[in-house]
């Protein structure tokens, strides 16, 4: 059972001399094997919380737990991937993924095999041993998507891991994630500011509020997509077709809206 | 990571020719219009003439050559140690702030005192062979990277080592596996100050020489007033400094090149 659960989490920070709130009392939790996406306006706290689940950051008041363990430094049981890929320009592809199988201990052979079936699976076949450098913004970005699927994490912890992508890339890597997390489901925390993105990828999308950042509903998007058989078709672009699917974002616009009313800009 | 803007200039071979012609008739203008007697400003065929001859006559108990391995040696010795020491040290300062507080001030009111100023001290603790002109480079090439190394360690990237929290690296393979290869392009500045000012530090260095080093040719040939020799070995010095800093660069280039500049 591994799920992330936060209780009354809540995180201030510094500036200017002045403690200010940037998580307010976040209260969720993530099932075993749900994907749980966050929406909401920057700067609202969505990479804070994902930092405290991954002890890169700690809660001001309230409690961070994964696997019923409070969280108090990160570890490889929750793989974390960056927005800014965050690969080691000094290692190829193959040695970025081997990295963290090394610190496990692991044996050569296994440590081979892992790193083999993670570049089968990302589409990365024929660049074991290019530089990130050498690799497009979406390839690099599947390296840091194996180099954390390669630990074979409990959680895995993804900041807008498309945000930094071109349209077209983003699409293919989206249908990927998808295909990925139906066939062997994860515990997720996706962090997006991308309506469309939520709604095809998550169990439940949770919407925040603009500073400071609180939860302001919680959609079940699974019983829709679960109902309308989402799933049989294979392009993102079928399925955001879908009255349903439409119906669901027009929905969560509507709640963003009112956060970006409400902000000064 | 520290990006290179500035792009090195390639020196053509025309602009060698012009650049070194220029030096010899400026050379040349000085010793004719006699600012010194002549006797102490050598014309540059008497230099080059002396540099030829002492390739294979003795001087001071050797030739330029064996001069030159002698302070080679030296100088390896010291380097390395430089390197050895510092290296590892900064990174680690640069990791582990109780270091950091304990060892800076110290270092601070040390890296002042000239090389030279070791001296005494360096040929008292460790002698007038190998030990107290060590000693003495070690002075010079030491702060320098000592301190490169430490920005270079302070300077990572936040993200490379939270990634390897997360990926579970240890804190040993952290510094061995993140903090020195990030850190590699100000330790190489580091190492090239150092060689710089480690070269730089023979001359006071072989000023306790016991018998052999171009250090020692030069102060013999001052004794012996004979000043294309000084002229003579002080080339010697200039030519092997750009020798070893070419090396680096070399160095410099071959580690830096998958990194995108
Ligand atoms: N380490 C930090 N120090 C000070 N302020 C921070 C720090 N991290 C985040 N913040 C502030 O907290 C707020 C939330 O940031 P963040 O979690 O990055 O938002 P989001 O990911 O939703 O855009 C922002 O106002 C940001 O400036
Ligand atoms: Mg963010």
């Amino acid at each position: 059972m591994s799920e992330i659960t936060f209780t009354n989490v809540s995180r201030s920070f510094e500036r200017d001399g002045n403690m200010f709130l940037a998580v307010d009392s976040v209260s969720l939790t993530v099932r075993d094997r749900e994907f749980v996406a966050i929406v909401g306006p920057s700067g609202c706290g969505k990479t804070t919380c994902m930092r405290m689940a991954a002890g890169l950051e700690f809660p001001t008041a309230g409690q961070v737990t994964v696997s019923g363990k409070e969280v108090i430094s990160p570890g490889p049981d929750r793989a974390v991937v960056f927005q800014q890929f965050a690969l080691f320009p000094w290692k190829t592809v193959s040695e970025n993924i081997d990295f963290g199988l090394r610190a496990k201990g692991l044996d050569e052979a296994e440590r081979r095999r892992i790193v083999e079936h993670n570049i089968a699976l990302m589409n990365l076949r024929g660049y074991e041993t290019a530089f990130p450098h050498q690799l497009s913004g979406g390839m690099q970005q599947r390296v840091a998507i194996a180099r954390a699927y390669a630990l074979d994490p409990d959680v895995l912890l993804m900041d807008e891991p498309f945000g930094a992508l071109d349209a077209q890339t983003r699409v293919v890597m989206q249908e990927e994630l998808v295909k990925l997390a139906r066939l062997n489901p994860r515990t997720v925390l996706f962090i997006t500011h991308a309506v469309d993105e939520a709604v095809y990828l998550a169990d439940r999308v949770v919407i925040m509020t603009s500073r400071p950042g609180k939860i302001k509903e919680i959609l079940d998007v699974k019983a829709v997509r679960d109902a309308e058989n989402w799933d049989q078709h294979s392009r993102i672009e079928d399925v955001m077709d879908l009255a349903s699917f439409v119906h669901l974002r027009t929905r969560i616009w509507k709640s963003l809206r009112e956060e970006h009313a409400g902000d000064d800009h | 990571m520290t990006t290179r803007t500035v792009r090195s200039f390639k020196p053509s071979w025309r602009e060698t020719t012009i650049g070194t012609a220029a030096f010899f008739g400026v050379w040349y203008f000085v010793a004719l219009i006699g600012i010194a007697p002549a006797k102490f400003f050598p014309m540059p065929h008497e230099v080059l003439a002396k540099l030829f001859a002492l390739t294979h006559t003795q001087f001071a108990g050797a030739t330029l050559q064996m001069h030159l391995l002698s302070s080679l040696h030296r100088y390896a010795m010291g380097f390395l140690l430089a390197i050895v020491i510092g290296l590892p040290l900064g990174l680690l300062m640069g990791r582990f702030r109780w270091l950091d507080v304990v060892v800076t001030p110290l270092f601070d009111a040390l890296r002042f005192i000239a090389p030279v100023a070791w001296v005494p001290f360096a040929a008292l603790w460790f002698g007038t062979g190998i030990g107290g002109p060590t000693l003495i480079i070690f002075a010079g090439a030491f702060p320098p990277i000592l301190i490169n190394a430490y920005r270079g360690a302070r300077g990572v990237d936040p993200r490379y080592l939270e990634a390897a929290s997360m990926l579970g690296i240890g804190s040993f393979k952290t510094i061995t596996d993140v903090l020195f290869p990030a850190a590699i392009p100000s330790i190489i500045a580091g190492l090239r100050v150092g060689a710089g000012l480690g070269w730089m530090s023979l001359v006071g260095a072989e000023l306790i020489a016991a018998n052999r080093g171009v250090g020692y040719l030069i102060v013999k040939g001052q004794s012996a007033v004979d000043t294309p020799i000084v002229m003579a070995g002080m080339i010697a010095i200039g030519a092997v400094g750009v020798v070893i800093d070419v090396v680096l660069r070399k160095l410099e280039k071959h580690l830096l090149r998958h990194r995108k500049s």
